[in-house]
């Protein structure tokens, strides 16, 4: 991991590393003449002591820290758990009337021998991918593109999983002459209508329409350093305070962590992951997000296909926070004294 | 006292950039015209709906107006005013806010459903209160009013009519509003099922989670004149883009020639544009009872 990808909170980390490396090397070399007997020891101890220092950054992680982690550009991406937890993968390409947009991937594949269609949002980790993938904004053919991959697996009853990580859907001139909002929309009716279960996982950053766009699912999981907000921290705190650097005050306050989105039940399941984050171990990252597939898929599996579209109607249609006065009750003005 | 009133209005739009926030001020002999500025009589301007006689705009009008405009005197049955918003995040500000649009409107949000009917045709309308509440933002109550608005659609038999203007979902609900665009987008995909025409009239401006969800959903799209649609604000969307947003970018009439609406219609010809679609749907007409 080179230096531009360590966090602030990650320092003290990659210094017990770039130490723990040394000594992995010195251990080795006999001619060296600091190797000494109780090297070995020294490197376990030292090796604990780095497990506790993880432990207790990640035991501490504010909101913002958690908006950083979300979108490490080592993070693992959807294309790495798609090689990582799937077989004969067959990605399916294009809208069939415009484009082929790379920011959303679909295709079809097998989990655990059973097919399933796979929808993700997709970044880019060097310059040219980044292009490719349009820094991971996704553009109205992709949820068309997805929209025609979901149909194609509910006629076929094959379960819809969703990969979604997404600072947002793309909202630039181009974006919006081909009817960017109507693509997030339609995307999010048709889903609704599916007859065949659909899972959802936040990989990353879920960014507001954009992420919810290939959201609505009977199951949302969740990985435990992900996001999901309705916009993103910089956004509201410009609008809020005419400050984008008040960032950090406006993660905590817009409740985007998965176990904030847990307690409002906007989310069904927080996935683990790997001591100091996915982007650390993303073998072991994936095992994770595959077990909990596969166990929210045989819970799934048991509904027919209108259960199933109802199940999805009321996990949607109950989500809201409000009250409901009674007419004559004057409090106008008073309730919030 | 006209005199007064000249003065204060003068200098009330005076600080106002044209076609912004300027919907002009009901009391007061004169208005002036947000785009050209030409001084009306609020007489003259009120009965022609808001919109200037000389260059057309339309110039932005409350929940009530709209309901006023739209629908036959006195046929408007509100129903689900007593939802109300609550805190859940404990959000910087947003209890003001709320305070703020309630005292303002006397509405506990500033979406509103009920049932009406518009030349004839009895519909379920919905309205939204945009400068005098929170922008017209979208949370857990707008969105469960949506869904209890096409509720009783479905059970009555009855089309649906939305009228929108939105700066979009409401931040201060978090995700919480977020969801509300999946929840306004299933229901439509239900009303559809039910074979029961869902009209949205969009109006200025319909931005964001309001506009990628139900509002792009109708059966029949219509804007009012140089509405302004998109997923974000045309300057934001410019600086996506780097590059200059071209001329008439998100106005209605760009969306038209873009293929995402169906039609234009100027605000005095909404109810009979409405009403003749409707009926065209093979939608029940009440018989006998006009009010022309």
């Amino acid at each position: 991991m080179n230096k531009l990808n360590i966090l602030d909170f990650e320092r003290s980390i990659a210094e017990l590393d770039a130490n723990l490396a040394k000594l992995h090397e010195i251990v080795l070399d006999r001619s060296n003449p600091q190797n000494s007997p109780d090297l070995p020891a020294q490197i376990a101890g030292l090796e604990k002591h780095r497990t506790a220092v993880l432990e207790s950054i990640f035991a501490h992680l504010t909101p913002w820290d958690k908006v950083l982690l979300a979108r490490h550009e080592k993070r693992p991406y959807t294309l790495d758990y798609v090689s990582a937890i799937f077989e004969d993968f067959q990605e399916l390409h294009g809208d069939r009337a415009y484009a082929d947009d790379g920011a959303i991937v679909s295709g079809l594949a097998r989990l655990n021998g059973q097919p399933v269609a796979i929808i993700g949002q997709q970044k880019g980790r060097d310059l040219k991918s980044r292009q490719l993938r349009n820094f991971g904004y996704a553009r109205p053919e992709g949820y068309r593109k997805a929209v025609r991959v979901m149909k194609l697996a509910a006629r076929f009853g094959v379960p819809v999983i969703t990969f979604i990580d997404t600072p947002g859907a793309a909202a630039d001139v181009s974006a919006d002459e081909r009817g960017i909002s109507e693509a997030i929309a339609r995307s999010m009716y048709e889903m609704s209508q599916l007859e065949v279960p659909v899972i959802s996982v936040i990989i990353g950053e879920g960014g507001s329409g954009g992420a919810l766009g290939i959201g609505v699912a009977n199951r949302v999981l969740m990985l435990e350093h992900s996001i999901y907000s309705v916009i993103a921290p910089e956004g509201c705190a410009a609008i809020l305070w005419r400050d984008p650097e008040r960032k950090a005050e406006a993660a905590a306050a817009l409740g985007l962590t998965a176990p904030r989105a847990l307690e409002l039940s906007i989310i069904d399941q927080i996935i683990p992951e790997p001591l100091g984050g996915a982007h650390r171990d993303w073998a072991a990252a994936a095992d994770l997000v595959s077990s909990a597939l596969k166990l929210q898929l045989a819970e799934l599996g048991h509904l027919s296909g209108t259960a199933l579209v109802e199940d999805r109607w009321q996990r949607f249609r109950n989500i809201g926070v409000f009250e409901e006065i009674v007419p004559s009750e004057e409090l106008v003005g008073e309730a919030y004294g | 006292m006209p005199q007064e009133g000249w003065f204060r209005r003068k200098s009330l739009f005076g600080h106002s950039p044209a076609g912004s926030q300027a919907s002009p001020v009901p009391e007061g002999v004169a208005t002036k015209c947000a785009r050209c500025s030409q001084i009306l009589f609020t007489k003259d301007f009120e009965k022609n709906l808001k919109v200037c006689p000389h260059c057309g705009f339309h110039h932005k009008v409350s929940a009530e107006e709209r309901i006023q405009y739209t629908v036959e005197p006195n046929s408007f049955v509100p129903l689900f005013d007593d939802l109300r918003s609550l805190d859940p995040l404990n959000f910087p500000e947003y209890q003001a806010k709320l305070k703020k649009g309630i005292a303002a409107t006397g509405l506990q949000d500033g979406f509103r459903v009920g049932t009406a009917v518009i030349e004839r045709v009895p519909v379920v309308l919905g309205v939204t209160e945009f400068t005098l509440f929170m922008g017209g933002s979208m949370g857990a109550v707008a969105g469960e009013k949506i869904v209890r608005a096409m509720d009783v659609a479905i059970e009555r038999r009855l089309p649906v009519v939305f009228f929108t203007v939105s700066g979009g979902a409401r931040m201060q609900e978090g995700l919480l509003s977020l969801m509300q665009m999946a929840k306004t987008s299933a229901a439509a995909a239900r009303l559809a099922h039910e074979k029961l025409p869902f009209i949205v009239v969009m109006t200025d401006p319909t931005i964001g989670g309001v506009l990628a969800s139900y509002a792009s959903l109708g059966d029949i799209l219509i804007a009012e004149p140089e509405a302004k649609m998109g997923l974000a604000g045309s300057r934001v969307a410019a600086q996506a883009s780097n590059q200059k947003a071209p001329e008439g970018y998100q106005s209605a009439e760009w969306q038209l020639e873009h293929g995402h609406i169906d039609q234009v219609v100027a605000r005095k010809d909404l109810p009979s544009t409405i009403a003749t679609l409707l009926s065209l749907l093979n939608c029940r007409q009440l018989e006998g009872v006009t009010n022309e």
